[in-house]
């Protein structure tokens, strides 16, 4: 998940889709974001190099549409719906994943032991 | 408040007894606001009321005044009205002016032949100003005329040139004979008098005459009765300890008790008390009125009466205990007059109190609006009643707002006129009754589903006007600085100067200014026809500024502020003694206090100021103390923001 800057990132990516949940008037998705280029990379906890700016996952709310969907604490987002997150500021991120009229967000995300898993099944 | 106890103990010493009883003396009322010096002759007051703002709503004192302006028509009548730029407004003036430095008032007027100023009028037969009788601009003059008389009772509006000549005599040069542009005609509102002969003034003329003299109404005797008044009060409540001390020595002498140091002790004490009541009058009192009010002055009259009830009992007092039975007591008297020393400087710090030092602080705002231009203004004021608050408006509005334009008002017909143009209707049917609402709501709709394009005409026709006055002012700077460019001041010390060799012609400023005009005449001109500012600026006007700013080493940037802003009422002011009458329109009485929600208005003929009053809120201060050392920083934290 380390990246070399001036060569494109690669990583393995699962596909989540999660369906917003309507509570009132609040269409939520269920998990806690962190990170971004306008944060402290120092502090998260997840990330391997601690230099990475990107989005993760600190708190998946049990029981709600992300975890039903399989999203789990610890990832990293690198696309919703398409748009990048992997070079957004921490309120760029919360407004894509948070638009009022789109019922559903699809995510790609990466954690390691995906790419643990594809290393042992190409084994 | 406590007042003099003056209640007399019975029997053996009926002379000494009341004097025990003194104590701290009253507060009243000082009549001394208007000043001893009032009383003086009104002659000493036209220095003093060269802007007076008055209003008028009785009729002025009859005979003499209607005299005055019937004998001011008759000298303007006998004035040689020859060619000159001069307007009769201001050989108007000038015969007030002539008239009011000899006794004011009511009295008998001198006239003086107003000829000095005819002297100067060869010096203009340089520039052309004259009108002319050809074709060309005569076309220009009735155009002008029409436009002019469209808004008259300017009142605002300075001096107005006027030109009156007899058809033949040749005086103009060859410029004014060809096209439009080259006009000079300095007088852009002339009249020529066709038809009558050089000596005569045409009804015209007559009748603006005596509409200026009217409306610059007679001095009214009514402007001094308050003032009088106060002044004589002043004057019996200032005179009364000295005669309280002097009747006694006059009338029984010898059987005065006698009274050594510490009557002397009083005396110098009376007298140091007197010179202050007398010094702080003429500081605070003794001020030229600037307003005639419509009704009273609630606080003066109270305190004048307060006064005048005052030193009546005081009077009383001393007629009955002192007069009457000659008191032998002479140490008695002489506090007596004293204590009434006292009680007036007591009236006088009630009277600064109530009429200098209770409006000072600010309670109320006021929102001035002029209804023809929309020119406001906002002022916070203190306590006031509404006449009195009325009079500092109009005090902020000659300095404050700018000058009255008639002719920059309105819309130009071409645009406004278009939506006028509509649809003639005819109804066929018979009925009278609800013609005229049908044949209107047809016109509306008629007229509202046609495109209306006076809006973009309206802007374009702005955009025109501004560029074409951004070009004049362009030319006209240009050309002033070019001619202040042709002369320099001579230094004392400059020994080429007056080298025999090169003779240069040493000038003093009138001469000099008239020696520059010429060049910037012209682009002057134009860029006050422009700006519709021509009617406030005569040639003679704009001569005697620029001689002003030679004088002062001003720049032609200094020369020229005068004419690109259009500045406050004042700047246009004529110097007239008779002062300006404004009404007071307002449905409140105009001596109640001002509160929320009052509205009154200041009129003059062809425009009025609304004025709003609003309190101004309360503050709620609060207080935050911040410790120095609380001022701390980190780096932002990694935040979550849940989704």
């Amino acid at each position: 998940m380390s990246f070399i800057p001036g060569q494109p990132v690669t990583a393995v990516v699962q596909r989540i889709e999660i369906r917003k949940l309507r509570q009132g008037e609040h269409l939520i998705l269920g998990f806690s974001i962190g990170g971004g280029i306008d944060q402290d990379p120092g502090q998260n906890p997840f990330s391997e190099d601690k230099a990475d700016k990107g989005i993760y996952v600190t708190r998946v709310t049990p029981g709600g549409p992300a975890e039903v969907a399989g999203l789990m604490m610890g990832d990293k987002v690198m696309q919703v719906n398409g748009w990048d997150m992997t070079m957004v500021t921490h309120d760029q991120a919360r407004k894509r994943l948070t638009k009022k009229n789109e019922e559903v967000v699809r995510l790609l995300v990466t954690r390691k032991s995906l790419e643990q898993a594809v290393r042992h099944s190409m084994m | 408040m406590v007042t003099v106890n003056l209640k007399s103990p019975p029997a053996e010493h009926p002379l000494s007894s009341p004097w025990q009883w003194r104590g701290p003396v009253t507060q009243g009322t000082d009549g001394n606001q208007e000043g001893i010096l009032a009383s003086l002759p009104c002659s000493l007051l036209p220095w003093a009321r060269s802007l007076v703002v008055r209003w008028a709503l009785l009729p002025p004192c009859p005979p003499a005044s209607k005299i005055d302006s019937l004998r001011s028509k008759v000298d303007l009548l006998k004035l040689p009205l020859a060619l000159s730029n001069k307007s009769i407004a201001e050989r108007k003036s000038q015969l007030a002016g002539a008239r009011d430095q000899s006794t004011g008032g009511g009295g008998a007027r001198q006239t003086r032949p107003p000829t000095r100023d005819m002297d100067n009028e060869s010096q203009y037969s340089g520039y052309s100003y004259k009108s002319s009788h050809s074709r060309s601009s005569r076309k220009h003059r009735d155009r002008r005329d029409r436009h002019r008389s469209k808004s008259r009772d300017g009142s605002s509006r300075g001096d107005k040139s006027v030109t009156i000549q007899a058809p033949g005599e040749p005086l103009l040069d060859a410029e004014s004979t060809r096209g439009d542009d080259r006009d000079d005609n300095w007088g852009e509102t002339t009249t020529v008098v066709t038809g009558t002969s050089e000596h005569s003034v045409s009804n015209e003329d007559l009748t603006r005459v005596s509409k200026e003299l009217d409306e610059s109404s007679p001095l009214e005797c009514k402007r001094f009765l308050g003032p009088v008044l106060g002044g004589c009060l002043g004057l019996f409540a200032l005179v009364t300890p000295l005669a309280f001390l002097v009747l006694p020595q006059l009338l029984w002498r010898e059987a005065l008790d006698p009274c050594g140091t510490p009557c002397e002790g009083l005396y110098v004490s009376l007298a140091f008390k007197l010179l202050v009541l007398l010094i702080s009058s003429w500081a605070l009192f003794l001020r030229p009125p600037r307003a005639t009010l419509p009704r009273f002055f609630v606080f003066r009259c109270l305190l004048m009466v307060l006064v005048f009830l005052f030193v009546a009992s005081y009077w009383l007092f001393y007629g009955v205990r002192v007069l009457e039975p000659r008191e032998r007591d002479y140490r008695g008297i002489v506090e007596y007059a004293a204590s009434l020393v006292d009680a007036l400087l007591f009236i006088q710090y009630l009277a600064l109190v109530l009429l200098e030092v209770r409006h000072l602080q600010p309670a109320f705002c006021l929102k001035v609006v002029r209804n023809t231009d929309g020119a406001s203004r906002f002022y916070n004021v203190g306590q006031l009643s509404v006449q009195r608050a009325a009079v500092w408006v109009l005090d902020q509005y000659y300095s404050d707002f700018p000058v009255y334009n008639p002719a920059l008002l309105n819309l130009p017909k071409s645009i406004l006129s278009k939506k006028m143009s509509g649809f003639k209707v005819y109804s066929l049917d018979e009925s009278s009754t609800n013609n005229s609402s049908s044949q209107s709501r047809a016109m509306i709709a008629a007229a509202a589903r046609r495109r209306d394009n006076s809006h973009s005409e309206y802007y374009y026709e702005e955009a025109e006007m501004e560029r074409r006055v951004r070009k004049r002012k362009a030319r006209l700077v240009v050309a002033v600085e070019e001619a202040f460019t042709h002369i320099k001041r001579l230094q004392d010390d400059d020994p080429a100067a007056s080298s025999p060799k090169h003779p240069r012609e040493v000038m003093d400023p009138r001469e000099a200014a008239q020696a520059i005009f010429a060049p910037m005449a012209r682009a002057m001109q134009k860029y006050l026809r422009t700006t519709r500012q021509q009617p406030y600026h005569s040639m003679e006007s704009i001569l005697t500024h620029l001689q002003f700013c030679i004088t002062h080493n001003m720049t032609p940037k200094a020369f020229l502020e005068r004419y690109l802003t259009p500045g406050p009422t004042m700047q246009y002011q004529r110097e007239n003694s008779r002062g300006r009458q404004w009404t007071l329109v307002s449905e409140e009485p105009v001596t109640s206090a001002l509160r929320q929600g009052i509205v009154f208005s200041l009129r003059r003929l062809d425009f009025s100021l609304v004025v709003t009053v609003q309190p101004l809120p309360f503050l709620r201060l609060g207080e935050e103390f911040i410790d120095p050392k609380s001022h701390k920083f980190v780096m932002r934290l990694q935040s979550e923001t849940s989704v």
